[in-house]
């Protein structure tokens, strides 16, 4: 059964290029009326008038429908509408064209704590809070000791919210949302927020939640979290609803648009190439060993790393040095080729980086080539930038893994005593 | 299990929007309590300021209006109690009114998060005027007992006129609030019209000055003021038949208010789908 079905919402923000955002001023729309009726239409003032204003379409002709028990991720960049789209759902603004029939209890969770008084303590928040997410008194009453216990602040119920840590303040709030009980949760990006073992205690949370045969639209730029929580995903893009469908598949279609890979670069002609008299780069590519229907590079795909160059002196020793750096500019690692005698031409050089090596993010290469091991001759930097996704099997916690490298080391554990607690 | 079916469509108002308003109620009483609760925090004095206001306020008035300008009161009224009495149900309009039309915009950070009957935000200020009110009327009280001065049957109308000046404070303060939340011009205008008011109604002086001069061309105008009927009505309700009133002014504020609140909720209901995108 449908709990969801929406139709052709378009939504459509008026961008007032003379006043730019915020509030306008009553003089404003005053002196524009007067001057149309002594101005009569046709005023030149009118016709730059009307290229001030500019429509902008939030979300445009969506259409999809949420069955019942699905667990929706809405993906896309900034500004792709997802937000909008919640905010439609939640009824918070009305669409400007279009029909959404919503079957059940719906509760939206846009931010943490929406409505907490710093001046009011976490108990007298907690109703507070509760009322304004939709909440009766006697469920937020019912509730109230697990709220307390999953947001650990108990010590502190009697304090002003103001006296709060940023974290305190997160978790008081997000234990109050995860306690409400309605038939569809709209959450928006709440795992922003707190550190990783808050994350990790709200994920558990939204399991249970989804475990239950709720229905859930869940907007993320964790793409671990969506792969890990939602069966379907929807792909939104200036607007648009452009892909829709199992998640595994959404998702990875997303990734690879978003990517900044580029995975080959060639120069076909040394006019062309960058590099100086002595040598010059003709191709440096990146050659993915993907298993099943991969269509980008994760954690667990070994790649090779591609140069051609051309040395145009007649005999030197050379060797070449591949840089692999973060994009923060650290140097993950430094490897070079035995150094060797070459005579004019082109030459050529591959290295291997296994799969499980790379820890997810984006990465890129230089290339370095050497003379006598000691004088380089030319360094091209960020030759190429590519991303390493994420993938995990197995595991329940979707926070950033950390580390530059994520290798699959051996470890070994065992039991060494058993029931020595126990007396 | 009953289903909640919820059709979202364009210019389409809820269609159980009272219904909605009153499942509410809850939230509308948490929103008064929290503006309660918040108000006096961190002064010393606390609640007690609800009383000393209007209590000097007071003082000065009569002070300045009955030994300084040596205006008549109504015969047979202490001045302080006909000036008390038209305070307490100025302060409780204006108020009200000044708290209705702020309501949205000061709720802000509520109205771009969640979605409840945008009315509850002015009914909540509302409430809390209405406490406020409440207080006053209690100083009221304890000042009569001072000056040994009886209410008799007239009292029964006094919720009328309370009532009255509620309806009043929506007719005007809802449409001020749907306009405040794209033109903060109104965020100034308020205290001025509040301010205006204070001089054009008969808070410090009484209405039969007014009646004195029933020849000026300005009489009339006096009476188009729906305030005029309701304060003099609550001080005839307190204070008895020595107190000046003129009946037909109250048909006038009905009339007026009556017209105002049907606009304004007509204007509220029609923009508030929109406060979002305006905010």
């Amino acid at each position: 059964m449908a709990v969801i079905t929406a139709e052709d919402i378009s939504k459509r923000y008026i961008i007032d290029h003379k006043r730019g955002k915020g509030s306008t001023s009553i003089k404003d729309a005053l002196g524009d009326q007067i001057r149309k009726i002594f101005n009569g239409k046709k005023s030149p003032h009118e016709e730059t008038e009307h290229i001030e204003h500019e429509d902008f379409w939030a979300l445009k002709d969506v259409n999809f429908s949420v069955e019942q028990g699905d667990r929706i991720g809405i993906v896309g960049h900034n500004g792709a509408g997802k937000s909008t789209l919640l905010k439609v759902l939640s009824k918070i603004t009305e669409p400007t064209t279009g029909r959404i029939h919503i079957r059940g209890r719906i509760a939206s969770l846009l931010e943490v704590g929406t409505g907490f008084h710093p001046e009011l303590t976490g108990r007298e928040n907690i109703f507070l809070n509760g009322a304004i997410l939709g909440m009766t008194r006697e469920e937020i009453r019912k509730q109230f000791d697990a709220i307390v216990d999953f947001g650990g602040i108990e010590k502190f119920l009697d304090t002003p919210v103001k006296r709060y840590s940023s974290g305190m303040y997160v978790r008081l709030g997000f234990a109050i949302a995860a306690h409400l009980d309605p038939e569809i949760l709209i959450i928006d990006e709440v795992l922003a927020v707190g550190d990783a073992e808050f994350q990790k205690k709200s994920l558990g949370k939204m399991r249970d939640v989804s475990a239950s045969g709720r229905t859930i639209l869940f907007v993320s730029h964790n793409m671990t979290a969506v792969q890990a929580l939602c069966n379907r995903t929807l792909y939104f893009e200036r607007g648009q609803l452009i892909e829709q469908g199992e998640t595994n598949q959404v998702v990875a279609s997303y990734l690879s648009k978003i990517s900044k890979t580029k995975l080959i670069r060639e120069w076909n002609t040394p006019e062309e190439a960058p590099g100086n008299d002595l040598v010059r780069i003709k191709k440096i590519e990146i050659l993915p060993e993907y298993v099943d229907n991969q269509i980008f590079i994760d954690v667990r795909t070994p790649f090779r790393v591609r140069f051609e160059y051309w040395n145009f002196m007649d005999k030197a020793n050379l060797n070449l040095s591949l840089h692999m750096n973060s994009m923060t500019g650290e140097c993950i690692f430094n490897v070079g080729t035995q150094s060797q005698p070459y005579a004019k031409g082109l030459i050529a050089g591959e290295c291997l980086v296994p799969g499980h090596f790379l820890n997810d993010g984006t990465y890129n290469v230089s290339m370095m080539i050497v003379k006598d091991t000691v004088t380089p001759l030319y360094n091209m930097e960020e030759g190429l930038i590519f991303d390493v996704a994420d993938y995990r099997d197995g595991v329940a916690w979707y926070g950033k893994w950390p580390g530059y490298v994520r290798p699959q080391l051996k470890f070994h554990t065992e039991m060494m005593e058993e029931n020595i607690l126990n007396d | 299990m009953k289903t909640h079916e919820v059709v979202i469509e364009p210019g389409r108002s809820e269609k159980n929007y009272w219904r909605d308003l009153w499942k509410n109620r809850e939230l509308l009483y948490i929103l008064s309590m929290r503006d309660i609760s918040v108000r006096y925090k961190q002064t010393i004095l606390g609640t007690s300021w609800s009383l000393i206001r209007p209590l000097i306020t007071m003082m000065i008035m009569f002070f300045v209006f009955s030994k300084v300008a040596k205006l008549k009161g109504d015969p047979g009224i202490p001045y302080p109690l006909m000036i008390l009495a038209g305070l307490t149900i100025w302060t409780f309009f204006s108020n009200s009114f000044t708290q209705i039309s702020t309501s949205i915009t000061a709720n802000s950070n509520l109205v771009t998060k969640v979605y409840f009957p945008r009315l509850i935000m002015p009914l909540s200020s509302s409430v809390v005027s209405f406490i406020d009110f409440l207080v006053a009327l209690g100083l009221f009280v304890v000042l009569t007992i001072w000056y040994q001065f009886w209410p008799d049957w007239h009292i029964l109308f006094l919720p009328f006129f309370i009532l009255l000046a509620l309806l009043a404070s929506f007719a005007f303060g809802l449409i001020f609030a749907v306009l405040n939340v794209k033109f903060r011009d109104i965020g100034q205008l308020i205290p001025f019209i509040v301010q205006i008011g204070f001089y054009a109604c008969p808070i410090a002086y009484s209405s039969r000055l007014v009646e004195e001069n029933a020849g000026e061309w300005w009489h009339p105008i006096y009476y188009m003021n729906p305030m005029v009927g309701i304060i003099d009505g609550f001080k005839w309700s307190l204070l008895g038949e020595k107190a000046f009133f003129n009946p037909t002014s109250v048909i006038n504020s009905v009339v007026i208010i009556t017209i105002f609140l049907f606009i304004s909720i007509y204007f509220f209901r029609k923009r508030e789908n929109s406060f979002v995108d305006d905010i």
